[in-house]
């Protein structure tokens, strides 16, 4: 039996709905109105060099507060009873089941100037702060929608590392920090690196959170992209240039992040 | 464990309590519930057991709902016709261009305002109406047929109209409603509690009526002069909205919008704290009107939709709903006298006359430049960046990996001596 | 040490669950207040359950979801069984273009398909809604199929194939008898991973979505986006529930065979 030919559906459908949907990305990026070829829309995109800006920066923010936040709750729970493990895990990756607008707008109800935790703080007499419509408050979205995803490969990377090696560590003369330092971390650095892209890319991409938590003063990349497919200002080729030059940025992240894995042929990202 | 068990009871319970409470509520509503009437009932039942469906993409909170003692105009119509309703929505007039322009979907009526339709007309994405399936349009008001943006009223039948204001919360703002005018708007007074359109047509409107020019100037120079007014308006936004405001300006959140009459009656009929000012230098008039797009795949449901629309039980309806101004004479006639001199649904025609701009459909060119000030103005921030800041993260990023990979292949080769 | 670990949890649990527990108990208000609690009332649930839009959505979402997710396990599976037997290179190339709609930002994943069927919609008469809709969401689906069942044929032993094969079996009986149980577990955990994206995805359907067919992330879309009726904390709270229910049925099961493992 030809065993490739079963695989074919799966290779045409590729080719047709994930490898020409890019070339038509690229052809729309690269053409105007009328088909013909131009470079202005590529070259246009830097006019909005500060929203790739902003969504860059604040994207890593939130990435690295998700880092900072996930990895000792990953180590906690990667060391956590073995019986309770499982059910406190399931407990932590809950919230990522609901869907992400209905998180977003939750935190959109507490914000507010008359929301809960201005009126809590007013109880004690401070406040009211302006924390809605801040880029506070879009990074706070991105670090509650994606810190899960931080924390998923850590532990899952945490939990493999050998615990004699610990032992061992300390037995020829380290303190527990230098075993976290010298030992631990260094092992679990691809569970750092995958857990770095799957909470940048969604970070850097996002088109709702900067909208519901930022006021929309406060473009962020995707709602430039959506701004200009289906929003206040429709341009499609540019649309198109800005996914292709996000795209070409998401890319180099994850080769960049590549580099770090062990050479590892088959490995999958995520 | 035992927790989550408990949570589960609680909203199992919680379930068949709701179960109970559903009659309920059900006998409490039969109370002064508005009938349907249509004068010609055979009328409509010529599609009925065809299994045809239409698709509406009509404004946010745009038509009645069914609450409010009100009829439910989408269910009304399948019950008196058999056709399906298929309701979506859109927030602007741009959003709706954007999908019919650029997207596959296919919609059998639309509701633009005035310009819009225009523009529409002139790239030819609308239909011609046959008003032989539309009777009801002698409902419609004369001074509301053959306007500029359709002469000749071929492709569009009026279905509200109305004028921008600001509205405003009574309790934080202590100036008499007659000395309110769009320069508050830009007042440091109220920094961060503004909100502001979140479209540019109108968002430039007002900046231009500010700046003393008109609302449809296409001179690069006034639609310039007017992005900078939006540019040093936007440190005091809090936020730019659309149907949004309902939400922000009844929950207190925010002190100033300007927005659209008949949401601010529907506001101030749940708030006491809203008020609404029409501003003496000059505003906005606007005309929303049904219109049959070139996708459409049902062209006589979509006008037998529109003429059910222009029966005065449905008009009156959908006008005492969303509170905008109704061009239909049958039910402004239904209307309270308190509804028709509030002064803010149905301005005299003096101030209609002598203070407000119908807009019209620009160039393609202004249009342009009016979307790229909008987005550009959205897109800044106090500091601008330096412009270089992303080729050279590319740039530094690239070569990382490319120092990475070296390094790696080193490795590899002292590995192998 | 054990006294901070537990602290830092828990901070975080409050972290997550604060805006959800919120949502929940704003579901029960009399009001439409978001930050005063003014009385207890099931008004909201019952307004939920009389609005069709929502259900019909629902429906739309549970259909929608169920169809891309089985037919993306038959597609990804027979693509795995596929790409598994191919050379090097090629397999590489497969895999890589696999992997492209997980890598990309899905607004881009949504904006290129969205080029894509705006392109062939004018040209073969079709406009958006259930077909567009299920092609995408097959798209992004069939990627993590293939990722789950892949790694299976790498722990099983390629001689079992075989030997089945000597032992009688035609390569038909070979496949469902032999290999089809020892990919099993991917199948199914693919299947899974596929249908709970689907029924989440929002981003992807917004691009390619037309005036039929809106899925529930769309209807909540757009209900944030006007007048914001507690109708909205009524869906979430059940949402919440249905999805701890689902997950607690999964602890169970996931306890008892361990059990049964270990008799």
């Amino acid at each position: 039996m030809k065993k490739k030919l079963i695989s074919a559906p799966y290779i045409i459908w590729m080719a047709v709905f994930i490898v020409v949907p890019l070339m038509m990305v690229a052809y729309f990026a690269f053409t105007d109105g009328d088909g013909n070829f131009t470079l202005d829309y590529i070259a246009n995109v830097a006019q909005y060099t500060n929203i790739f800006v902003r969504s860059i920066w604040l994207a890593a923010i939130a990435t690295v507060i998700c880092l900072i936040i996930a990895y000792p709750a990953s180590f906690i729970l990667a060391t956590m009873d073995k019986k309770h493990q499982s059910t406190m895990i399931m407990i932590v990756m809950l919230p990522m089941w609901m869907n992400f607008l209905l998180r977003t707008y939750a935190w959109m109800t507490l914000l507010g100037n008359n929301g809960i935790i201005n009126r809590a703080l007013g109880l004690i007499g401070l406040g009211p702060y302006k924390l809605l419509n801040t880029q506070g408050a879009v990074v706070l979205g991105m670090v509650y929608n994606y810190l899960p995803y931080m924390i998923l490969p850590l532990y899952s990377v945490i939990v493999k590392i050998d615990k004699m090696l610990l032992e061992a560590a300390q037995d020829l003369g380290c303190n527990s920090r230098k075993v976290l330092f010298k030992v631990v971390f260094p092992l679990s650095l691809p569970g750092v690196m995958s857990g770095i892209t799957m909470v940048f890319v969604p970070a850097i991409s996002t088109f709702i959170i900067s909208r519901m938590l930022g006021g929309g003063s406060n473009l962020l990349i995707g709602d430039l992209i959506e701004m200009q497919f289906l929003g206040n200002s429709y341009n499609p080729n540019l649309g198109a240039g800005i996914s292709l030059v996000l795209m070409v940025i998401v890319l180099l992240i994850m080769t960049i992040m590549n580099q770090f894995d062990s050479d590892d042929e088959d490995r999958v990202l995520i | 464990m035992k927790k989550i068990l408990y949570f589960l009871v609680l909203t199992s319970l919680v379930f068949s309590m709701s179960g109970c409470r559903l009659q309920h509520i059900n006998e409490d509503e039969d109370e002064e519930v508005q009938t349907l009437t249509v004068e010609n009932p055979e009328f409509y039942g010529r599609f009925r057991d065809k299994g045809i469906s239409i698709n509406v993409y009509n404004w946010g909170e745009y038509i009645s709902d069914g609450s409010d003692g009100l009829l439910d105009v989408n269910a009304e119509f399948t019950k008196l016709t058999g056709i399906q309703v298929n309701y979506s929505t859109y927030a602007t007039n741009e959003e709706l261009y954007a999908k019919l322009k650029g997207g596959g979907a296919s919609y059998d009526i639309i509701i633009p305002s005035e310009y819009m339709i225009s523009r529409m007309i002139k790239e030819g994405m609308l239909q011609k109406l046959n008003f032989d399936n539309i009777p009801n349009f002698k409902n419609i008001m004369d001074k509301f047929k053959d306007k500029d943006y359709d002469r000749g009223n071929q492709y569009s039948v009026p279905y509200t109209w109305g004028t921008v204001g600001i509205l405003y919360d009574n309790t934080a703002i202590d100036i008499p409603e007659e000395d309110i005018d769009w320069d508050i708007l830009w007042d440091e007074k109220y920094a961060d509690s503004i909100l502001m359109f979140d479209n540019p047509r109108d968002a430039f409107a007002i900046a231009e009526t500010l700046l003393g020019y008109s609302m449809n100037t296409e001179n690069p120079k006034e639609i310039k002069a007017a992005a900078e007014k939006l540019k040093e308006q936007k440190p005091l936004v809090q936020s730019y909205v659309m149907d949004e405001i309902f939400d922000k300006m009844g929950a207190g959140e925010a002190v100033l919008a300007p927005y659209y009459a008949g949401d601010a009656v529907t506001l101030m009929d749940e708030y006491d704290h809203i008020s609404f000012a029409t501003p003496k230098s000059g505003t906005n008039l606007f005309f929303d009107s049904l219109c049959i797009p070139k996708s459409a795949q049902n062209k006589e449901a979509a006008e037998l939709y529109i003429n059910f629309m222009c029966e005065p039980d449905i008009a009156y309806a959908t006008t005492s709903y969303i509170g905008y101004s109704t061009p239909n004479e049958a039910a402004f006639e239904m209307l309270d006298d308190e509804v028709k001199e509030n002064g803010i649904s149905y301005l005299d025609d003096e101030y209609l006359e002598n203070h407000t701009t119908v807009f019209v459909n620009m160039s393609d060119d202004a249009n342009r430049l009016m979307q790229d000030l909008w987005t550009e103005m959205k897109s800044t921030q106090d500091n601008e960046k330096n412009k270089w800041v992303v080729p050279i993260f590319m740039l530094s990023c690239i070569l990382l990996s490319i120092f990475i990979l070296i390094r790696r292949a080193m490795k590899k080769k002292k590995d192998i001596f | 040490m054990k006294k901070i670990s537990k602290i830092y949890m828990s901070l975080l649990l409050l972290f997550f669950y604060l805006p959800i527990f919120v949502l929940i108990v704003f579901s029960f208000n009399t009001t439409k207040s978001r930050s005063v609690f003014e009385g207890f009332t099931f008004d909201w649930y019952v307004k939920l359950f009389h609005n069709e839009l929502i259900l019909t959505s629902f429906r739309n979402t549970i259909i929608i979801s169920l169809l891309a997710s089985v037919l993306s396990t038959i597609l990804g599976t027979a693509a795995a069984i596929g790409i598994n037997n191919m050379k090097k290179l090629p397999k590489a190339t497969a895999l890589n273009v696999n992997n492209i709609p997980i890598i990309n930002p899905e607004i881009v994943t949504g904006v290129s398909l969205m080029l894509l069927f705006v392109f062939f919609a004018a040209r073969m008469n079709f406009s958006f809604g259930f077909g567009t809709l299920l092609i995408a969401h097959i798209t992004f689906d069939v990627p993590y199929v293939v990722l789950n069942v892949m790694p299976k044929f790498r722990q099983m032993n390629p001689n079992i194939y075989e030997a089945a094969q000597d032992l009688g079996c035609n390569s038909v009986q070979a496949f469902f008898k032999v290999v089809l149980p020892e990919i099993m577990p991917g199948i199914i955990s693919g299947f899974l991973m596929s249908f709970t994206f689907s029924l989440d995805d929002f981003v992807i359907s917004y691009f390619t979505s037309g005036a039929t067919s809106q899925t529930l992330p769309i209807t909540i879309y757009s209900m944030t986006r006007r007048k914001v009726s507690p109708e909205i904390n009524a869906l979430s709270t059940i949402i919440f529930a249905v999805v701890v229910l689902v997950l607690l049925l999964k602890n169970v099961i996931d306890k008892k065979s361990e059990k049964e493992m270990a008799i």
